[in-house]
């Protein structure tokens, strides 16, 4: 028997099958976000007398339910928020902190170690002013922690942090992770929440 | 005026095809809230995703009005109360390898409008049962001028 040449497949329509499955995936993507602000919780814990902290230690901001803020007893725009934030963690008020760059001001806060931010909201608050009050006061604590690391090992705080999870970084882990702690004692987040 | 060739075209969609096939991620619950979440900056990565507990809240969408108007819990498929949390937290934890349950994270999806009271109530839910690490989860951007 004569060999026969297999018939040939029309490919023509293969295009609109591509487009159809095409446009199914389109339709059912969504891409999720999976970034965000961590933070830890307070343990639950049976109730001990409070710690005497002095009152010009703490740094209180309180965001009422028309979303305004009241920093230390003055009204206060969000965009003002950071740059207060820091000049009270770093003000370095008794001295002992030697990398401080603050006005030094005896009413302000002591040291980084004692300086405490206490963010009071209301139930009425939204919750996108919260983030982003949440958000400020973050930033003041790694902008310091940035221009610090950055001054004692040339490379930024956020950039230590991301080398010390990227598994294909070549330096060396160790050293990097005791950089960061470092880092970290110096300015310690402390940040306390309350809700009236 | 000559015939545009279109041979090439079943190559260019079939690319733009695995481009989307491969970042498709079919969403594992449906929402029943409206989920705009809000901006800010100075966000990390979730890295292990199955170690991530999802609660949403934020108000009814429209489909679902006749629950009302104020912001809502969801957990999985549908509305919950606050009491709710913990149990699902104990389930969460149940269903994952004994030894990565220290490192489960809660990723709250809260709609930007929702008032601080649920999400307060929510936060004292999981300190009581001990699910310390949160993650506020936001979409980045800048906060200021919003």
């Amino acid at each position: 028997m004569a060999k026969r040449a297999a018939p040939e497949v029309n490919a023509g329509s293969m295009a609109d099958i591509a487009f159809l499955l095409l446009i199914f995936f389109l339709v059912t993507t969504t891409i999720e976000t999976d970034s965000g602000i961590n933070r830890k919780l307070p343990p639950m814990e049976e109730q001990t007398d409070p710690p005497v902290i002095k009152q010009k230690n703490i740094f209180t901001v309180i965001v009422n339910k028309n979303d305004d803020l009241l920093v230390e007893d003055e009204p206060m725009q969000l965009k003002d928020l950071r740059k207060a934030a820091i000049a009270f963690l770093d003000n370095g008020g008794d001295k002992s902190c030697d990398y401080c760059k603050g006005p030094r001001d005896p009413e302000s806060s002591d040291n980084p170690d004692k300086a405490i931010i206490s963010l009071a909201n209301d139930r009425e608050t939204t919750y996108k002013t919260y983030i982003a009050v949440q958000n400020e006061l973050v930033a003041a604590y790694n902008d310091l922690r940035n221009a610090r690391a950055q001054a004692q090992f040339g490379m930024s705080f956020v950039e230590m942090e991301a080398n010390q999870k990227d598994v294909n970084w070549p330096g060396n882990k160790e050293a990097l992770k005791k950089k960061i702690d470092q880092i970290k004692a110096e300015y310690p987040q402390k940040l306390s929440e309350v809700q009236k | 005026m000559p015939a545009v060739n279109t041979a090439s075209l079943p190559d260019i969609v079939f690319m733009l095809l695995f481009f989307f096939m491969v970042a498709t991620v079919m969403r594992q619950n449906t929402l029943m809230i409206e989920n705009n979440l809000p901006f800010a900056d100075q966000v990390e990565k979730l890295d292990k995703k199955d170690l991530v507990m999802y609660i949403y809240a934020g108000k009814p969408s429209e489909n679902y009005r006749q629950y009302g108007n104020e912001s809502r819990i969801q957990l999985n498929d549908k509305f919950a109360d606050v009491k709710e949390i913990a149990a699902f937290i104990n389930a969460e934890r149940a269903s994952k390898r004994e030894e990565l349950v220290p490192y489960l994270t809660t990723a709250l999806k809260v709609d930007s409008d929702a008032n601080m009271g649920l999400i307060g109530d929510i936060k004292q839910e999981l300190r009581k049962v001990n699910a310390l690490k949160i993650n506020y989860t936001t979409k980045k951007g800048s906060v200021v001028g919003r």
